[in-house]
Parts: C-alpha cells; sequence; structure tokens
C-alpha cells in the first residue's frame, strides 16, 4: 500500500493535498495550471505538504516573473521558478535527493505501517500533563480521528476510531498499557485481534528554566490486509506527521488555554448578500 | 446582521450575514457601536495577503457593548453590558509567549496555525478580520462580534469618553506607540517617521510623549497635504518625498550622521520614490511575483544612522526584493517590529487619555453608517476628500 502511495499519478496525490491542507485560493488555480503543464509523475515524495503548497505558490511567482522578463536574468529566474513549481506539484525534490534530506514522512512507512513523532513545548508542568493523558477517555478531546477510549481493567483500554458509513462507521480495537511511570512516560499498543495494530507512547521531560514541560509523542499505526485496511492506511497515511502535530498542539491549547477555539459556527458572507455559518 | 465582505481584489460589499453565537466556553458577543478602517484592511482588500477567501468578513478596530457572555467567561472580570475596546489579537493570556506580553505571537488562538507555519516557520496569534493566515476569524466591520477569550481580551472603558476617543485602542494608538517605543527614545534623539497615515500620526504623538528631541515625518504633500498638516500639528518637521530629496534633507537635519530612530509607518503598499523603482515592484507584486513594494523600507535602512534602530510597524506578509542588507549590517542597525501586543499598551495609554495628554479622536476625519463602507474604502484608498480615518457605525 505504501509503494501505491507513493507511484500514485501526481493528480490524485495533489487533490488529496487540498483537501488536508487548504491551500489558498490563488495557489489552486496555479497549482491546477502547472499541473497540467507537468502531466503526471512518477517520482518518489519527499516534500511535505504544506512546504510544496508554499513550493507552488513560490514557484509559480517566480516562473511568471521570469517569463514577463526578456534577458538572462529573466530566463535563470523562469528556470528556478518552474523547478519550484514542478517540485510542489510533484512533491518531489531532485536537490533534496541529492542532499539526502527529506521534509516528508512518506519514507517512515517501509512495511505499510505508519510511525510519526511530534513534540510541543507546554506551558504546564509534568504532572498535569501527565494526569489528563493517563486517562485515555480525554484523548478524543483533541485527537481527531478518535471517536472514544474507554478504560477497561488492569490497564486495558477500549479504542474506537472514525470511520464512513460503508466501513461500519468505526475502527476497534483493545489497547494495554506497556510502561507507565508517573509524570514521565506512558507506552500503550494493541492487543492482538485489533482492527488495526497500533502502539504509542508519550514522554514528559521538564523544559528549561520556567518553560514548562517538553511533550513527545510517537505514535505507530500498521493497518491489516484487504479493503478496509486500503481506508485505514488512507487515513493514517494522509498527513500522518501534520495529523499528530495538529492533534499534540489541540492537546497544548486545551491544556494551556483550556479550550480549542474554532471558527465552525461563525458567520462569514458569500457575496451574494446573504451569509451562511462557516462549516 | 449586517456586516462587510471581502468578494474580490478592491470589491467589498455589505451583506446580511447570521448573527454571531458563542462558540467556546470563554466567548462573548459585542454589540459594536464604532468601528473603523485600517491601512491594513487595504492590504487585505488589495490582495497584497493572499489568503483571503470571497465572503470574509473585514474589520479588526472595533468597540462595543457586552451583549452575552459564554459559561466559562470570568464574571469579575467581564459583564454583561460593558463598555469594551476589543483588541485585533486574540491571545489566550497563557502561553509562553503570552506570560512575557508578545500577545500578537500567542500560540493557542490561531485555528490554522499549518498556513503559518508553511509562510513564515511559525503561525502567529489568532485576528478578527485578517485572513486565514491568522486564523480566518469574522471580523468586526459588523453589527456583532464573537471574541474568544472575552475575559482576557475584552479591555473595561469607562464612560466619560467618547468613542472617537477610545476605539484607536484596538490598534493604530498601541501600534503608533509601539513603533516608537521600540526605538528606546532618548532626549537628544531624532525620530524620522515614513508615512502619515493613521499610525503614522500616532507613531508622531508617541514620539512625542516619549520625549524625542526631534521629529520627521515624510509622505506626500501633494497627494495627503492634510496627512502633512496634521503631522506638523503633532510636532513633526516635514519632508515631502515628492519635491525633496528625503535621504539629503534627513542629512540636513541630524548633521549628516541620519536619524536615530527610523520607523516605516508605510508598510508593504509604498509608493516608489523613482519611476524605475515604482515600476519594478508594482510590477512584480501584481504578477505575484514579490509580496511587498517595500520602499519605505529600504529608504529608511539607507538613512539610518549607524547603530541606530529600524522600527517597522508597517506589515509586510511575504517575500521583499532588494532590502539592503548591507547598510544594515554594516551600519549594525536594529530592526525591531511585529504585529501590536495591544493588551500590554492599553493601560498606560489609556492614562494618557485621562490625564489630557493625547486625544484620539484628532486623527478621525469621517464617520458613516457601515453600510456606506465599499464608498468609505475607496476613499480611504484613494485619499479622497482629506480623508484620514473612517469610523463606521453599525448602528446608523
Ligand atoms: N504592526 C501593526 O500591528 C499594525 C497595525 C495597524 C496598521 N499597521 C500597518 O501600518 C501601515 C500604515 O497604516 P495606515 O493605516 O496608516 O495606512 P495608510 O495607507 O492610511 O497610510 C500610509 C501612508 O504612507 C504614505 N506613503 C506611501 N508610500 C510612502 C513612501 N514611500 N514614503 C513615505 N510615505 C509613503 C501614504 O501616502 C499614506 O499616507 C500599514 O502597513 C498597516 O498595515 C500595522
Ligand atoms: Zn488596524
Ligand atoms: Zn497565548
Amino acid at each position: 500500500m505504501a509503494k501505491s502511495t507513493r507511484n500514485r499519478p501526481a493528480s490524485t496525490r495533489e487533490s488529496n493535498a487540498r483537501q488536508t491542507n487548504r491551500p489558498p485560493q490563488i495557489v489552486q488555480t496555479v497549482e491546477q495550471s502547472v499541473q497540467q503543464l507537468n502531466g503526471r509523475s512518477s517520482g518518489l515524495q519527499n516534500v511535505g505538504n504544506p512546504e510544496r503548497a508554499i513550493s507552488i505558490a513560490a514557484g509559480a511567482i517566480l516562473a511568471a516573473l521570469g517569463l514577463r522578463r526578456r534577458d538572462a536574468t529573466g530566463v535563470f529566474i523562469a528556470g528556478v521558478g518552474s523547478a519550484l513549481a514542478f517540485r510542489g506539484i510533484t512533491g518531489h525534490c531532485s536537490l533534496y535527493q541529492a542532499l539526502g534530506a527529506n521534509t516528508c514522512p512518506c519514507d517512515a512507512d517501509r512495511d505499510d505501517g505508519v510511525e510519526v513523532s511530534a513534540s510541543f513545548l507546554i506551558n504546564k508542568p509534568a504532572e498535569v500533563l501527565y494526569s489528563f493523558w493517563r486517562h485515555f477517555e480525554n484523548l478524543p478531546k483533541f485527537m481527531s480521528h478518535l471517536e472514544s477510549v474507554s478504560e477497561l481493567d488492569r490497564g486495558r483500554s477500549h479504542w474506537v476510531a472514525n470511520a464512513p458509513a460503508i466501513y461500519g462507521g468505526k475502527v476497534e480495537w483493545d489497547a494495554e498499557i506497556t510502561a507507565d511511570e508517573p509524570n514521565k512516560l506512558i507506552r500503550w499498543r494493541s492487543l492482538p485481534g485489533a482492527d488495526i495494530e497500533h502502539r504509542g507512547s508519550i514522554q514528559f521531560t521538564k523544559a528549561l528554566g520556567d518553560r514548562g514541560t517538553n511533550v513527545r509523542v510517537e505514535m505507530e499505526y500498521r493497518p491489516p490486509a484487504g479493503k478496509l485496511g486500503q481506508w485505514i492506511a488512507k487515513l493514517f497515511h494522509e498527513e500522518p506527521k501534520q495529523q499528530i502535530h495538529d492533534d499534540l498542539r489541540r492537546f497544548k491549547r486545551l491544556m494551556e488555554a483550556g479550550d480549542i477555539l474554532t471558527i465552525v459556527g461563525q458567520p462569514r458572507g458569500t457575496c451574494t448578500g446573504h451569509g451562511v455559518r462557516e462549516s | 446582521m449586517k456586516a462587510l465582505t471581502w468578494c474580490a481584489p478592491y470589491k467589498v460589499s455589505v451583506e446580511e450575514v447570521p448573527q454571531p453565537k458563542i462558540l467556546n466556553q470563554r466567548d462573548a458577543i459585542i454589540r459594536v457601536t464604532s468601528t473603523c478602517i485600517c491601512g491594513s484592511d487595504l492590504h487585505l482588500v488589495d490582495g497584497f495577503i493572499p489568503f483571503m477567501k470571497p465572503g470574509d468578513i473585514l474589520g479588526h478596530e472595533p468597540m462595543g457593548i457586552v451583549e452575552e457572555l459564554g459559561p466559562g467567561v470570568d464574571q469579575s472580570k467581564i459583564r454583561v453590558g460593558d463598555r469594551v475596546v476589543v483588541p485585533f489579537m486574540i491571545s489566550c493570556g497563557e502561553c509562553f509567549f503570552c506570560r512575557r506580553q508578545l500577545y500578537s505571537c500567542c500560540d493557542n488562538t490561531n485555528p490554522k496555525s499549518s498556513i503559518g507555519e508553511a509562510m513564515h516557520g511559525q503561525a502567529t496569534a489568532g485576528v478578527f478580520g485578517y485572513s486565514h493566515l491568522t486564523g480566518g476569524y469574522a471580523g468586526g466591520q459588523a453589527e456583532f462580534l464573537r471574541v474568544p477569550f472575552a475575559d482576557f481580551n475584552l479591555q473595561k472603558m469607562p464612560q466619560e469618553f467618547t468613542d472617537e476617543q477610545l476605539v484607536f485602542l484596538t490598534d493604530i494608538y498601541p501600534t503608533g506607540y509601539m513603533a516608537a517605543w521600540q526605538c528606546d527614545i532618548k532626549p537628544d534623539d531624532t525620530v524620522a517617521i515614513w508615512g502619515c497615515g493613521p499610525v503614522g500620526q500616532f507613531t508622531i504623538r508617541s514620539a512625542a510623549l516619549l520625549g524625542a528631541g526631534q521629529i520627521i515625518a515624510i509622505d506626500d504633500e501633494q497627494k495627503v497635504p492634510e496627512r502633512m498638516q496634521m503631522a506638523r500639528d503633532g510636532g513633526a518637521i516635514t519632508i515631502d518625498m515628492h519635491d525633496e530629496y528625503v535621504y539629503d534633507r534627513l542629512m540636513d537635519l541630524t548633521g549628516g550622521i541620519g536619524p536615530d530612530a527610523c520607523i516605516d509607518a508605510v508598510g508593504m503598499e509604498a509608493h516608489g520614490y523613482t519611476a524605475i523603482e515604482s515600476l519594478y515592484d508594482k510590477v512584480k507584486t501584481n504578477l505575484f511575483m514579490e509580496t511587498e513594494r517595500p520602499h519605505a523600507f529600504r529608504q529608511a535602512a539607507m538613512c539610518c544612522r549607524k547603530g541606530g534602530t529600524l522600527s517597522v510597524p508597517g506589515v509586510y506578509g511575504g517575500f521583499a526584493d532588494k532590502i539592503p542588507l548591507g547598510a544594515i549590517m554594516n551600519k549594525g542597525l536594529t530592526i525591531k517590529t511585529g504585529q501590536t501586543h495591544v493588551h500590554r499598551f492599553v493601560p498606560e495609554l489609556l492614562e494618557h487619555v485621562k490625564q489630557g495628554r493625547i486625544d484620539p479622536s484628532f486623527v478621525v476625519t469621517h464617520r458613516l453608517p457601515l453600510s456606506e463602507a465599499p464608498r468609505a474604502y475607496d476613499m480611504f484608498r484613494a485619499k479622497e476628500d482629506g480623508c484620514i480615518k473612517v469610523v463606521l457605525d453599525p448602528a446608523a
């Protein structure tokens, strides 16, 4: 599955990038047109998605500049510009490849699994953060894919993640805690028979001075084979790095500010004279 | 309710939209009594910050009366019926940045942080009506406004002053103040300010409050004579960028060493000093090849004295060309900038108003109904009819 993800045509990858990334409108149009120019691409993806949106925008800007200038600099700038745009569209940068740099998590999924990590500095003592996280029931408050986690007995818990209706509306698994050092570390992993093999850990380290606690989360998902597996792979593959980063950011917000702000439900216009609520 | 929405570059309209409601537990709903148009709105409307979506409600300089509070609001701080000013930045009060009073850098209020991270490396705070780069929040050029973390953000105001005397605490009065304050002004200092718009005007008055020895303001006498006059009324010597060589005049006025502090209160839509320079940036920005027209910044860097301070309240969004990094480095300049940390300055600046040291309403030239906002935008952009600052009245 991971292989097929990598080799999907640029167009499929782009539409996914758009859904998850929502680049601004101008970027989209530029993106689309450059995409038409470039057609399909079969390189590996080694440029992370937010960075791709910016590459595309910056690339288009430079390309436009070069195209309007008739001198040698213009040609050079046009070259750099379209190279950048190409890199944005295909998610591949030969410069990065040459340098061995990789800003995309996609290569971490060698045996169809996804391994991701994220860290945040949270302005609260480790005790507060640890005890909130240790009650796994709290996780769906900030982890967007989770519907519920219920604690069973002896460090075991039952996890339910959202899924489209055709897959029964949910994916479920039982998990157990494999390490628990108060205010320092928690590790957990799914039990045999799970819809998805999952393992995770969170570490709390006191930050310098009065800066609070450094929190680092690592997670691994290994979907089963078959259709459901494909869907899960899609769910956890799209933007796994961005996903865990955003989830942990929500955790930080909940801990520091006591709430996660939203704009969903606010008024917005439509330019037709009658506004709607933001969805 | 009525609200002003952005539809396309240079096009805004007044629409009927749903009333805001409480979405987070520490939200408040404000009935807006006065709301202003800012130079920053022009950057957004004119398409210089490419993160606007059609239908976005603009406005970040509102004040009004608290109508409703969410269940989590600390009522010892804010109550229904309070008269409040709404700082344009939304801050949480708790994060690393808020604890250091860097409120515009708040980590916890921008729901779309990933855009800022991609564009600038890190995302800044949420801002009302200020594009999706700062969270996509509905703005305050509307009859009602939802304000998150209301007990931290709303600034209670006394009754004895008019809206016009208080409403600029939302943005431009603290912005002008911070621009001057961060230059660490000494009594024998010369402070030069590019741009005599509303921000420039408050920078001039703040430099005076902070005891600057000599204040010099630069703008275009032909285009905006009323702004130049207002600058002189505020105690500044003016330089007409249209008819004078700005660098030469500044050197004359400083014994050849240059101003100790140079403040760019113009931002990304500056006019150029020479036809070629203007054309260069105009063409490039129109084609989205560059996001700024940094004429004022370039000139400020060239004019600043060795070891001096460049303060930049003027807004920039992305990438600029031909920044004289050599001048900045070799002359050992210090750059101070940022979206304003409004909350930090409100108590101090309100005190100046109470003590009669400044009456912020001096800058108002027009008060118009919200329904006429599209015309007001055009007038403010074109500097027609002596327009310096427009206050909109949603109830009129
Ligand atoms: N940092 C902040 O938090 C903050 C807050 C508010 C506004 N701003 C920014 O401050 C800037 C000014 O805002 P404003 O409301 O006064 O805008 P404005 O458009 O009314 O004023 C700009 C003035 O600059 C003059 N100008 C243009 N090019 C010039 C040049 N090359 N040299 C000298 N003057 C020149 C114009 O004639 C005009 O009078 C904008 O960029 C705005 O976005 C920043
Ligand atoms: Zn403003
Ligand atoms: Zn904060």
